[in-house]
């Protein structure tokens, strides 16, 4: 036996699935229209996926523990409506302050609203989808109650100055919400193939049993996941808020149909038992092109994009079905 | 037709078998899993087909009944040539496989599962009346007193068994293979289990029979085929055929020695390594007071269902229990969780690896280490996971194509192997093997008794939870026996015997004994 060649990871078709279909779009994109592969409109559609990418991180290890979570849309719209009237309530002691503040309430709010969904379905034995379905609920009309229906804003427009960079900004040519997404990949990645709690999660998702029988606390790791999926909501409404610096009810509508799909995209099984943290980020930007490429074609119309991406989940259920059947 | 005709019949040349295979070969991946391997059946015969595993028997029984389809060779029907290209062209034709894993749908009841995809109507509505009446009147042909209308999930795991051999025959066969029937029965319904085989024998259909258990085999065989490696070995009439010779002729090598040694009997020391007093397991345990002394092997004997794994489930907080109190070496053990369990050094190996023990689609090594893996710094320790997994294979003689392989790609006795040495890597004092070697090859039935008997000797103590009782006696200083949740019965040195565990097992002829 060759001492070293057991350890070398090996590569499943289906952990190449993601790259090929992003590359297949590229490839159509750019046959569409040539304006497709143009830096600025690669950097905007990089860009744009990076709600969904990062939210998708968390997805991964939720779903990977065999879990769902589908409050990620209306608990980002509420944790962003909740940072910025802190933010604004707070702007007077300082814009530092407030910033503060606000990144603060989105990060903890995002964790915390994690930690009750992990609790109710951890110590309370409901099933993940009904939990995350009520909460669901329960985080928009909070969102709609505190805009009175309306919309919530920054202010003064000078704090919204101050917060354009998160979105909008570059670090030697890169947009910031992509190099946060990627950084926030490569912890994630570690965190779920090179660690205990990684192991865990799979082994949760894979048969919770046999973890059960391995004396590996399942409670804690699964609400554990759930709280990262919140902290990530959290990320990503950092990265939202700033683009238009506010927040409606219907803000981050659908985004749990669009994290879902990442996660589906990017070869983890939705019954759980595997996790590819990198095959989520090439799903959400599998996504974004999709979205990208309506608008600057004119095939289909773009108020169909919610439809073809409603598709392109069930597509990529088919798919992972065959390659798992081979 | 008697033993002896059916032995002149098969020793021609085939004529008059129903079903027969002539050289079949079969490899995977380049693999030769069986080559040149003949044998038939002839109708009322049965014909046992005995070898280690991997020896290539289930390999065999699926490309005779159309699971599998052989790369080399023919199977012959009625002396001509057919190809099954699928189960369900074979059991048109009247072959049938009673497979050794359980494949119910959990949610149905007994009856649904039964006649599932061949549902009795009346009209367009199903005749649920007479559905479970002829439910009913098959499993009590097999022994098996299961509610037609019960759901499979309440059942235990031999009226399962029950449900799906009743499954299989409930359209008449010609041929009927049974893989590892046995394997879970207690041996009241194996008694069952052999009246309906006889009625099938009688009735003119012609058997295949794999099995480990090797008097099962001298009982009932007509004829005996051996593999070894994917080859025959030998194929004879059973007659004359003893235990000893069947083994041999399997493992080839004298398997005089099954059992090693016990470890000397433990003397009696300041404090047992594990007291339960009063442990109550709602539904299963009525009430068990029992101890185990330091380096002891406990054996817990009875029928299934009679609360033995639901006893030890309840005691290390897997389901819910009430004890008064359970002492480990001396010290209270407070709070009933797996967790405190493992810290209090008391592991349980489930008797069920596939659905408890194993994470199939996981390497080996993930297996290892699950409970508590290896960390450097936070993250994985890759090296001391190799290192431990390659320790493992060579301590626990684990067998694996390659490191990178998965739990499910192992053979039953490897998996059971992997089990056991994922369970020393915590260093339990106190080890509880729920049905050591159920579906294991006897050369590694062997090899696991003489883990557990070195293990004992090593100072850990052990308590074995078999329904195999020459298990126990063979291997255990002291025997317990449960019925319905009550432990009735302690066993010692001579008195540990087969009618002792099997009169308190079942409570038949107590009085009289």
């Amino acid at each position: 036996m060759p001492a070293r060649g057991w350890r070398l990871p090996r590569i499943e078709p289906a952990s190449l699935a993601p790259f090929a279909a992003l590359a297949f779009l590229v490839v159509i994109g750019t046959l569409l229209n040539a304006r497709f592969l143009a830096p600025d409109n690669i950097a905007n559609v990089v860009t744009r996926a990076s709600f969904i990418a990062v939210i998708g991180i968390g997805a991964t290890f939720v779903i990977a523990a065999g879990g769902l979570d589908l409050s990620v849309g209306s608990m980002s719209a509420f944790i962003g409506g909740s940072a910025i009237l802190l933010a604004n309530a707070s702007a007077a002691h300082g814009f530092d302050a407030a910033l503060a503040v606000g990144a603060l309430v989105a990060i903890g709010g995002g964790a915390l609203c994690g930690l009750a969904n992990g609790l109710v379905i951890t110590v309370g034995r409901l099933e993940a989808f009904i939990v995350t379905l009520g909460s669901m609920g329960i985080f928009r009309a909070l969102t709609t109650y505190l805009a009175q229906g309306g919309s919530l804003s920054l202010t003064p427009d000078d704090l919204q100055d101050l917060v354009r960079p998160v979105y909008f900004g570059t670090v030697l040519g890169v947009p910031v919400p992509v190099l946060v997404f990627v950084a926030l990949g490569a912890v994630a990645w570690v965190l779920l193939n090179r660690t205990p709690f990684g192991r865990h999660v799979v082994a949760i998702g894979a048969n919770e049993e046999v973890a059960r029988f391995s004396s590996v606390a399942i409670g804690r790791v699964r609400t554990i996941t759930y709280v990262i999926q919140g902290a990530c909501v959290g990320i990503a409404t950092i990265l939202y808020v700033p683009r238009l610096s506010s927040v409606t009810p219907t803000s981050g509508l659908l985004w749990e149909l669009q994290a879902i799909t990442a996660v589906v995209i990017g070869g983890t099984s939705l019954r759980g038992g595997n996790g590819r943290i990198w095959g989520t980020i090439a799903g959400a930007l599998v996504l974004e092109s999709v979205a990208n490429i309506m608008v600057l074609s004119n095939i289909v119309s773009e108020y169909l994009i919610g439809a073809v991406q409603g598709a392109i989940i069930i597509v990529a259920m088919l798919v992972q079905r065959s390659l798992r059947r081979n | 037709m008697s033993r002896g005709q059916a032995a002149r019949v098969a020793l021609g040349t085939g004529a008059g078998a129903v079903l027969a295979a002539d050289g079949l070969g079969k490899s995977y991946v380049g693999v030769p899993v069986l080559s040149e391997v003949s044998l038939s059946v002839h109708p009322g015969e049965l014909r046992a087909v005995l070898g280690e595993n991997g020896a290539g028997k289930s390999t065999l029984m699926k490309l005779l009944s159309g699971h599998l389809q052989p790369d080399h060779g023919r199977v012959l029907l009625d002396g001509e040539p057919v190809r099954f290209a699928n189960p369900m062209q074979a059991e048109a034709l009247g072959i049938v496989l009673v497979h050794q894993e359980q494949l119910l749908a959990e949610q149905l009841t007994v009856a649904e599962n039964l006649f599932l995809g061949r549902e009795l109507r009346r009209g367009l509505l199903l005749d649920r009346t007479r559905m479970h009446a002829l439910a009913a009147e098959r499993l009590e042909a097999l022994g098996c007193h299961a509610d037609p209308a019960a759901a499979v999930a309440r059942l235990s795991i031999a009226e399962r068994q029950m449900v799906q051999i009743a499954r299989a025959l409930l359209v008449p066969r010609r041929v009927v293979i049974l893989d590892e029937p046995t394997a879970v029965l207690t041996p009241h319904e194996v008694e069952a289990l052999f009246r309906a085989v006889l009625a099938l024998k009688q009735a003119g259909v012609a058997l295949l029979y794999i099995s480990h258990r090797l008097a099962e085999v001298a009982m009932i065989a007509d004829h005996v085929t051996v593999l070894r490696d994917g080859r025959l070995v030998v194929s004879r009439p059973a007659l004359g055929l003893g235990e000893l010779e069947m083994a041999r002729l399997m493992v080839g090598r004298d398997m005089s020695t099954l059992f090693p040694p016990k470890p000397p009997a433990p003397v009696t020391p300041e404090a047992p390594a594990l007291q339960v007093r009063r442990a109550r397991v709602p539904g299963h345990v009525v009430e068990a007071s029992f101890s185990l002394q330091r380096t002891e092997i406990l054996g817990f004997g009875g029928l299934v269902g009679a609360g033995r794994t639901e006893l030890f489930e309840g005691l290390i907080g897997l389901r819910p229990a009430q004890v008064e109190q359970v002492m480990v070496h001396g010290e209270t053990l407070a709070h009933r969780s797996p967790r405190a369990a493992l810290r209090a050094g008391i592991a349980y190996l489930t008797e069920d690896r596939k659905g408890r023990g194993l994470l199939l689609r996981q390497p080996l090594a993930t297996n290892l280490t699950l409970v508590a893996p290896f960390q450097r710094f936070g993250l994985l320790d890759a090296a001391r996971e190799h290192a431990a997994m390659g320790q493992a294979r060579h301590d626990f003689d684990i067998r694996a194509g390659r490191f990178s392989a998965l739990a499910g790609q192992l053979s039953g006795g490897n998996q059971q192997k992997l089990m056991l040495a994922k369970t020393m890597l915590s260093h339990p004092r106190i080890l509880v093997i729920d049905e050591p070697t159920r579906g294991i090859d006897i050369g590694t039935k062997a090899q696991i008794y003489r883990f557990i008997a070195a293990l004992a000797a090593s100072g850990t103590s052990i308590v074995v939870i078999s329904s195999e009782m020459q298990e126990l006696i063979g291997l255990c200083h002291r025997v317990l026996v449960m019925r319905h949740g009550h432990i009735v019965a302690e066993l010692e040195g001579d008195a540990m015997t087969e009618d002792a565990i099997v009169v308190h097992a079942t409570g038949v002829g107590e009085r009289a004994a």
